[in-house]
């Protein structure tokens, strides 16, 4: 298995341009991803932002609930017009009282192509093997749905012990 | 999410309470993240773990997790080096699982937002 890499790919029923504004521009970005962004997306430049509830998933907004007003940034590395868009950030970095900054960030990128019905967008996230192990660890116990995870990972763990 | 009623038995589900329990105290929680970042460790240096948590705690505490077989021990002279007994793959590879599960969320927004017209 890839430890260092995701990959999400998913076909939009949208034109290349109606997706392209939602990633790219920062005010629509915001408000699928659930985070209110000061100021438009420029390569090579820090985004910042603080997470808002989303405005298309009651559920997830809920969620994200504990989180508001925390601070988002990333920092933005590509904009290639409807083709690629990258920007570098701290996953899940949830913290507000902890400095990130020295940390190692990851590489998100989206990359639009021409599909049929649609635009199909592959994500990428990368550079996992970077973040140390404990960081990884507490960046799930943050988590609001820490239990949900905890008690999968500890499913998986009985499904180890299973097979020894 | 977990779906409570996709993919575990109720063995397990009876093997797995006792887990939660012994892993829903938060000094038994940070004795699991050093572990998993540090260990082996001995006894001793677990104490660290929690402020003013003494030798009989800790071990206290090991025993519990012991139990549940979340972690085991060697003699080492008078002291025990304690491991976790979750391979660190497992961890690795839940992480990537839950990340992953984070984009499948943000997408189906991105679908929302983008399909309906608005």
């Amino acid at each position: 298995m890839d430890t260092d890499r995701i990959e999400k790919r998913i076909v939009l029923k949208a034109t290349r341009e109606r997706v392209w504004r939602a990633i790219s521009d920062s005010a629509r970005f915001g408000r699928w991803f659930g985070v209110e962004i000061d100021g438009p997306f420029v390569a090579g430049q820090e985004a910042r932002g603080r997470i808002v509830p989303t405005e298309v998933d009651p559920d997830v907004a809920r969620l994200q609930e504990p989180y508001l007003g925390f601070p988002w940034r990333v920092v933005v590395e590509r904009i290639e017009p409807m083709e690629l868009f990258s920007f570098r950030w701290h996953p899940y970095a949830v913290d507000p009282t902890r400095d990130y900054s020295s940390e190692p960030m990851t590489l998100v990128t989206f990359q639009l192509a021409e599909a049929e019905g649609g635009t199909l967008l592959t994500i990428t996230e990368s550079g996992f093997e970077r973040i140390p192990i404990d960081r990884r660890a507490k960046a799930m116990e943050s988590n609001d749905a820490g239990w949900a995870h905890q008690s999968k990972l500890i499913e998986k763990y009985l499904a180890l012990e299973e097979q020894r | 999410m977990l779906d409570p009623d996709h993919g575990d038995s109720a063995d397990q589900r009876s093997k797995a309470a006792p887990i939660f329990s012994a892993l829903g105290d938060p000094v038994r929680l940070a004795i699991v993240a050093r572990l998993s970042q540090d260990g082996p460790l001995p006894t001793v240096a677990l104490k660290r773990c929690a402020d003013g948590l003494s030798r009989q705690g800790v071990t206290k505490h090991l025993h519990v997790l012991e139990d549940v077989g979340l972690v085991d021990s060697d003699r080492i002279g008078r002291d025990r080096q304690w491991r976790l007994r979750t391979r660190q793959l497992a961890a690795v590879r839940d992480y990537l699982d839950w990340i992953s599960a984070q984009w499948d969320q943000r997408l189906e927004r991105l679908r929302a937002f983008v399909e309906d017209g608005s």
